[in-house]
């Protein structure tokens, strides 16, 4: 592991350690920045990229290890005093005040007054000239809400740089901006980085990575999985780090439990969603499923893969495409018609967009079978007492009982109860989003083995999930997305990770390619 | 089989789209909150040129003069609740805190104009300050903190009359009479403080750092943590800034009527003061609002229900009906509007 | 380090006792108090005349208690008992029977819960103003109905209201119970119910587990109308007249009193029948106890609200769930 550069490190994190309620967020991972010097931090969702950057900047605070500036140990209690000692922050989310001017934002927080009223012109002024200088043509004195989302990504960076900061941390800074703007971007970090401020670069775009970034450093599921300078790693390389597993990893964790592709599935697709189409999110994408068949959906976060299946279970409005489910088209695009016709979907989001905190596991659990368990508008005590003791035998969830709050639970069991909550839906069709992020290795293996115990049965799986692995062992079928677009299917023994990695790198160098 | 079906040209497409997408949007927000922060100013103009063409005694210069002094009593309470509105939270003390400073810049009248005026505004600013601390500082709901504050200050109202049996009375003229009975070129001085009030409201949070920072957080708390703004000491100073305004409001009172009160005056002024902000434009989500925005809200209040009993001769309660039917009719108005505009999801 | 889990364990664990059980507590321990300082306050009358006060409080903070459970709150309860109550009065000056003439005053209050629960569910304004709108202006249409006159109404079931007991116990207590009774039930083993905490708990997440949202919303809001229509028929009974002036004035803040101090969050989620009628009854006997003792109203208004903030202060969310 070597360095590029030899100087002493503004910033270093050394051993840093983050659980959150018992669960590991980040673990003993350490990195150093250096003036003028760009640091790409890449990982998929969880994999810690945002709880590393939250710790440095004072949002959260180190369980253990420590953080040094300038070689002093520093531990900042919140964001003010982490920008007051020199490191400035943009985040992903544009977070700005939409409702006032560009000016008034560029200026927030340390606004020039005269006679305690703010100096309009001079920060109208000084705002149009620093972004001028930046590349960015815009009407400093317009609500900031009203420009693009690019734009708007645009003003946040100028005014984080602005503020003489020393270091500068930008977290996918360039997920809403346009190819031309991204130039602009990068160009902007090559100034600050020919005025010695050190970068951290997040970002999932490798191909921003490999222009931007002198150092790449890959998160995996809270640990650090290598840090080195760029030109030592192929784009191959680092799609590999971010998605798979490396052999030390392999051998203690053992082989996944799914089941392998089976090759010829017979019988008439059980699920058939062809030429989706949503603007700007989703374009022509299809998927077949047939009885007892697993299709896997595998790409890069943001390509569209929990897209489709939001789409697929009438939660995301499509402007186009076909849906049939066992033959029937559906129209109605919401998810109680999707649940109605026996189609479940796991959600990506478990904290928001599936548990209900407050409930206990019985509730939760029998949440969406309601209609099957009520009679009369009564809920039959009895009818959820069975579902629910079988499902909690069944997947071995671990509680006190089934009337422990379901917040109180590990992860591993949130998810449990969350797949318990479908399956007693009897479900035809079962899309699951990310069912094994964020659980511990034992709850994993046994969530992958029910997914292939349930294709077994004769359910049509759609399996989504950012471990290329999990893909690959538990898939009959794969489907490749990138940006909202399909780049590929694999069927069988076609599938492995090098096909899946080479149609996603292909695809990215393409990219490079044609916006030269 | 294996069909790799690159397009690259397309994602860049894609891409481009993505920002004229989000500019659409943009304007089509923009728009939204051009009619809901002018909206307000466009139908009081409309009302009341319609309404003195239709109604003679409503134009008569006697009568406007009223409405608008009967307003701005209201209109200070709503001066305030706008910049705890816009901060994100809401007042429901401002009734009490009113009746407050009524009473007690009544009672104080016989050691001099100045101690009754300075009294009355402390002890409604402590009240502002007590609630803005604990709902900073131990971050409580607004809602029920100021709830709390309703009813507690009205009993501190009730306790320090007598159980509401004392009505103190100001003997002789003091000073600061005048500034409930005087008028300056035929309108009431009530107005024109009402109209410096929304003056000083409307610099401090358009051109001063403070605004700036009310703004911020009332439009995304958690941003303004991570900008590194002073979120709880802004969070405070809203609350001090509608317990002052309440009070000052409190001290017209009584330099106009001389005192005399009921410990119950001021009831329900919480409604009428959010009624008129959310006419006036101001999302009660936070972030959004305006200053000539409340203040042409109160405005149409009060000209509606004087429309209504000057012209169309209806029982003065027919006022609430219409008062809370236009309330009704602004903000499902504003919610279908800004749904258009693609700030909500389903 | 293991000694600082301990402590923070254990006082998170009083914390959330205290949470599930403060208002149990504080009602307890006003009641033993009163038996010790209070002369005769075991004596029925003072039992009976806290039966009598506290029932429309109880059963218009019923519905409050719903509403909020699903994140909403219901500004126009006082208006709709007012409202209920001038139906009432025009009816049986009309000459419908009273058991139909009350009918339809609770069918009127259903109407309006309705309405909010429309505007609440596809509009989709913010729970707040859409009732706050109701409450102006639904007290000028109870106005508008009775002519903005009070009107006596001599009804010999109104006596029957007032003072009629079964076992002792108040008639109109006994509502209060069946009602409090009946909402729980509706909580706990139904559907509705069901749905009701879920949409509270997580609003994203129960459209995802394809429940009716929309529908749900306006039962609520329909369940809140029709019990403050219910409470407003009690309140004309007592005053023996229909006075829409006057009836359910500030009775909004009242039943969000109640709610909050027996420990209903307000953001929803969670909904506590037992707590809403401890709170209810602890308030009133909170104030009944200071009277007795000689305090006047005004100091019970201020420990009101002291004990408003403590009920919030301890149901605060602790700071280590993010």
């Amino acid at each position: 592991m070597s360095t590029p550069v030899t100087s002493s490190p503004i910033l270093s994190v050394t051993s840093a350690s983050k659980r959150f309620a018992g669960v590991r967020a980040l673990e003993d991972v350490s990195i150093e920045l250096h003036a003028g010097s760009v640091h790409a931090l890449v990982g998929e969702n969880g994999a810690g990229k945002s709880t590393l950057i939250k710790l440095i900047t004072g949002v959260y605070q180190l369980d253990s290890g420590t953080v040094q500036l300038r070689g002093e140990n520093v531990a900042f209690d919140s964001p003010r005093s982490a920008q007051r000692a020199g490191i400035a922050t943009i985040y992903q989310e544009v977070h700005l005040a939409p409702q006032l001017s560009v000016a008034r934002n560029f200026f927030l927080g340390r606004e020039p007054t005269r006679l305690g009223s703010l100096d309009l012109k001079r920060m109208n002024r000084e705002a149009g000239d620093a972004l001028k200088r930046y590349g960015i043509a815009a009407d400093v004195k317009r609500p900031l809400g009203e420009l693009g989302l690019g734009i708007q990504q645009m003003v946040a960076i100028a005014r984080a740089v602005e503020t003489d900061a020393s270091v500068v941390i930008m977290d996918e800074p360039t997920s809403s901006l346009e190819p031309r703007e991204v130039d602009l971007l990068l160009e902007l970090v090559a100034q600050l980085k020919a005025k010695d401020v050190a970068i951290v670069y997040v970002s999932h775009k490798l191909d921003e990575v490999f222009r931007a970034c002198d150092t790449i450093t890959v998160l995996r599921d809270g640990k650090l999985v290598s840090t080195g300078p760029t030109s030592e790693l192929t784009r191959r390389q680092l799609i590999s780090r971010m998605l798979g597993r490396d052999a030390a990893e392999l051998e203690k964790d053992g082989r996944t439990k799914l089941a392998g592709h089976k090759t010829n599935i017979e019988g008439e697709p059980l699920l058939r969603a062809e030429h989706l189409n949503r603007r700007l999110i989703l374009e022509d994408v299809s998927v077949v499923v047939r009885p007892g068949e697993v299709v896997g959906l595998a790409g890069l976060l943001g390509s569209g893969r929990s897209e489709t299946a939001k789409a697929i279970f009438g939660a995301l409005p499509l402007d186009s495409g076909e849906i049939e489910v066992g033959g029937k088209a559906l129209t109605h695009q919401t998810p109680a018609s999707r649940i109605r016709e026996r189609v479940a979907m796991l959600p990506e989001d478990r904290k928001a967009e599936g548990i209900i905190p407050d409930m206990s596991i019985r509730d939760n659990i029998g949440l969406a079978a309601l209609p099957q368990l009520t009679k009369a508008g009564l809920v039959s005590r009895k009818k959820v007492d069975d579902i629910v003791k079988t499902f909690m035998d069944r997947l071995r969830i671990k509680a006190s009982g089934p009337n422990q709050k379901v917040s109180e639970l590990s992860g591993g069991n949130q998810q449990k109860v969350l797949l318990a909550r479908l399956l007693c839906l009897n479900p035809r069709v079962l899309l699951l989003d990310e069912p094994t992020r964020g659980i511990d290795v034992g709850a994993k293996a046994e969530v992958q083995a029910l997914v292939a115990e349930l294709a077994e049965k004769g359910m049509a799986v759609v399996l989504i999930s950012s471990e290329l692995e999990e893909v690959v062992e538990g898939s009959d079928t794969v489907v490749v997305l990138r940006d909202g677009a399909q780049l590929g299917r694999l069927v069988g023994d076609d599938i492995s990770e090098d096909k899946i990695m080479d149609l996603i790198a292909d695809a990215a160098s393409e990219r490079i390619e044609a916006a030269k | 089989m294996t069909a790799p079906t690159t397009k690259p040209q397309k994602t860049v497409a894609v891409a481009a789209d993505h920002g004229g997408r989000e500019a659409a949007r943009a304007r089509a927000r923009s728009l939204t909150s051009l009619i809901s922060r002018n909206g307000a100013v466009a139908v009081l103009i409309l009302v009341v040129v319609l309404g003195a063409l239709i109604v003679p005694s409503f134009g008569k210069p006697d009568n406007l003069r009223n409405v608008a002094l009967a307003a701005s009593f209201i209109g200070i309470i709503a001066a305030g609740m706008t910049f705890v509105i816009i901060c994100g939270g809401i007042d429901l003390s401002v009734g009490s805190t009113y009746a407050l400073a009524t009473i007690i810049s009544a009672m104080y009248a016989p050691r001099g104009s100045f101690i009754a005026v300075l009294y009355a505004l402390l002890a409604a600013g402590l009240v502002g300050l007590i609630q803005g601390l604990i709902i900073a500082r131990w971050r409580l709901p607004a809602f029920i903190v100021t709830l709390a504050g309703l009813t507690g200050v009205r009993g501190l109202v009730y306790f320090i009359t007598n159980e509401g049996n004392d009505h103190p009375k100001i003997d002789g003229r003091l000073a600061f009479e005048a500034l409930g009975t005087g008028s300056l070129a035929t309108i009431g001085t009530p107005v024109w403080i009402m109209l410096v009030v929304f003056g000083i409201g409307w610099w401090a949070l358009n051109r001063t750092p403070f605004g700036q920072s009310v703004q911020a957080v009332g439009g995304n708390q958690g941003a303004a943590e991570l900008m590194g703004l002073p979120v709880k000491r802004t969070q405070t100073i809203v609350y001090v800034v509608s317990g002052l305004c309440a009070g000052l409001s409190g001290v017209l009172t009584t330099a106009l009527s001389g005192g005399g009160q009921e410990a119950r005056i001021g009831d329900a002024y919480e409604l009428s003061a959010i009624a008129a902000v959310v006419i006036g434009g101001t999302l009660l989500s936070g972030g959004v609002g305006s200053m000539v925005g409340t203040l042409a809200g109160v405005l149409l209040l009060f000209v509606i229900q004087n429309l209504i009993v000057q012209g169309a001769n209806l029982n003065s309660y027919v006022q609430q009906v219409v008062s809370g039917g236009f309330l009704l009719v602004v903000v499902i108005l504003q919610a279908v509007l800004s749904r258009r505009a693609g700030t909500s999801e389903t | 380090m293991t000694t600082l889990t301990a402590t923070f364990k254990d006082r998170s664990a009083v914390a959330a006792w205290t949470r599930e059980h403060g208002v149990y507590i504080a009602l307890a321990l006003l009641i033993v108090y009163n038996a010790i300082a209070t002369p005769n306050f075991l004596k029925l009358d003072t039992v009976q005349l806290l039966f009598s006060q506290v029932p429309p409080v109880i059963i218009v903070a019923l519905g409050m208690a719903l509403v909020i459970g699903t994140g909403g709150v219901d500004l126009s309860v006082g208006s709709i008992m007012a409202i209920a109550s001038a139906v009432l009065a025009k009816f049986v000056v009309g000459g419908t029977p009273i058991g139909l003439a009350m009918l339809y005053a609770v069918i009127a209050g259903l109407l309006v819960g309705v309405f909010n629960g429309l505007v609440v569910a596809f509009a989709r304004v913010q729970p707040i103003v859409a009732t706050l709108g109701v409450l102006v202006a639904g007290r000028g249409i109870a106005l508008v109905i009775t002519g903005g006159a009070l009107v006596e109404l001599f009804v010999p079931i109104f006596k029957d209201i007032r003072l009629g007991k079964f076992l002792g116990v108040p008639y109109v207590m006994i509502v209060a119970a069946l009602l409090a009774a009946g909402v729980a039930f509706l909580v706990r083993r139904t559907a509705f119910g069901y749905r009701l905490l879920a949409i509270g708990g997580n609003r994203r997440a129960s459209v995802l587990a394809g429940l009716p949202v929309r529908r749900t919303l306006i039962f609520v809001y329909a369940i809140s109308g029709t019990l403050a229509a219910v409470a407003g028929v009690i309140a004309t009974a007592r005053l023996r007249a229909s006075d829409p002036s006057y009836i359910g004035l500030l009775m909004e803040l009242s039943a969000i009193t109640a709610v909050v101090v027996g420990g209903t969050p307000l953001n929803g989620g969670r909904v506590r029948i037992l707590g809403t009628v401890t709170g209810a009854i602890l308030l009133q006997l909170l104030e009944s106890t200071l009277v007795s003792h000689n305090a006047p109203d005004s100091v019970a208004r201020m420990v009101e609200a002291l004990i408003i903030i403590a009920a919030v202060y301890v149901q605060r969310p602790s700071r280590s769930s993010r």
